[in-house]
């Protein structure tokens, strides 16, 4: 009854649930300032990986925490975004 | 051997002060010899929350800087046996004492008391740092709102950084009525979140402001629903296992009654 009353937005979002999320995402971002390595060594972890298939420019490589709208589109949740320039693929690939 | 336990937070106004002044009245009444330094230097509580402040001579700084001796600084509290206070300097500011003095002083107090309670400052600052110095442990007090679990997070984060292991978590100020309507953060909700292990759960309750009023801390009054959690909590830190108290008979007995007739609350 109360997920009907969600969907047909007839029901707000308890206050508490919303208290809940802000500070799930917050979080994500002090923890990561408490680590500044965290990210780099997610870095330098993925340009192993990928590196195996493809040929990257390893400078202009970008990866940040940031947020992005969840699948049922009803809440915000945390995203790991990664922009990696592909210089060429390995042989390896085809 | 004896424990040194740092009550801290991050945030101010959630209740280290409140919860310094009863767990280390509630061990005492357990009868523990028990002394509780105030490290606010500059904006010093503690005495007023334990109605002892006309009774200070001398301060945390005299007894650091020696001039006087520790045992001078000590403020017996004549009601519980074997409870002190050793005041923190009111004209003075935080940076008067290092963490290496406040290693020292707590090693000290080692030898004559089974616990030393350390009333933090808020902040992660300079009083911060003194505070956790001498700590084996750490209770960290957050009440359930977003800005001061936020904090707590970061404080916790600090306090591992600073190898202060296993912090526990205390939940104050709790409204169970806003609880279950959802408009308060339940104590699941608020471990999920800090993943700490919880020490107890201390409701919003008025008889805080009147004993705080008297200068009695309220674990020693035996209506009071906060006093009973904070003796629970005092059991816990003796190591014992005590269920978390049922929060629902928060609501007063006047509440109670106009339930019970069907008379709907003001
Ligand atoms: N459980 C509680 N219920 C009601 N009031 C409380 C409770 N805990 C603390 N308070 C009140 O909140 C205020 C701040 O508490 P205090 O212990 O001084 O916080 P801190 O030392 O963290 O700054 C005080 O006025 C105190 O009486
Ligand atoms: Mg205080």
């Amino acid at each position: 009854m109360m997920d009907l009353l969600k969907l047909l937005g007839l029901k707000k979002q308890s206050s508490k649930d919303v208290a809940k999320e802000r500070l799930k995402l917050v979080l994500i971002h002090d923890r990561s300032n408490v680590s500044p390595q965290f990210l780099e060594m997610v870095k330098s972890e993925i340009i192993k990986v990928i590196q195996n298939y493809m040929e990257i420019d390893e400078d202009s490589l970008d990866i940040q925490l940031t947020k992005t709208n969840s699948e049922d589109g009803e809440r915000v949740v945390p995203a790991l975004v990664a922009n990696i320039p592909i210089k060429g693929m390995k042989n390896a690939g085809r | 051997m004896s424990e040194v336990i740092v009550i801290t937070s991050g945030k101010g106004g959630v209740g280290k002060t409140t919860t310094t002044a009863n767990i280390g009245t509630g061990l005492a009444l357990l009868g523990k010899k028990v002394v509780l330094v105030d490290t606010d230097i500059g904006l010093r509580n503690l005495d007023v929350v334990m109605g002892l402040e006309n009774r200070i001579v001398y301060d945390l700084v005299d007894v650091v800087e020696g001039a006087c001796r520790l045992k001078q600084a000590l403020i017996k509290d004549k009601r519980y046996d074997g409870l002190y206070l050793l005041p923190a300097a009111q004209t003075r500011d935080k940076n008067a004492v290092t963490p290496a003095q406040m290693v020292k002083l707590c090693d000290e107090l080692r030898n004559e008391f089974d616990f030393i309670l350390i009333d933090c400052p808020a902040g992660i600052e300079q009083g911060f740092k003194n505070a956790i110095a001498g700590a084996d442990k750490s209770i960290v007090v957050t009440t359930p709102e977003v800005s001061a679990v936020r904090d707590a997070d970061r404080i916790i984060g600090l306090l591992e950084a600073n190898e202060i292991r296993n912090p526990k978590l205390l939940i104050n100020r709790v409204r169970q009525d806003m609880v279950k309507r959802g408009d308060m953060m339940s104590i699941d909700d608020i471990i999920d979140i800090l993943a700490i292990e919880l020490i107890g759960v201390v409701p919003d309750d008025e008889n805080i402001i009147i004993s705080t009023n008297r200068g009695e801390p309220a674990v020693t009054d035996q209506k009071s629903l906060a006093g009973q959690a904070y003796r629970n909590i005092t059991k816990r830190v003796l190591g014992e296992n005590v269920p978390l108290m049922d929060l629902n008979v928060s609501e007063g007995l006047l509440a109670k009654m106009k339930k019970l007739f069907g008379i709907k609350p003001a």
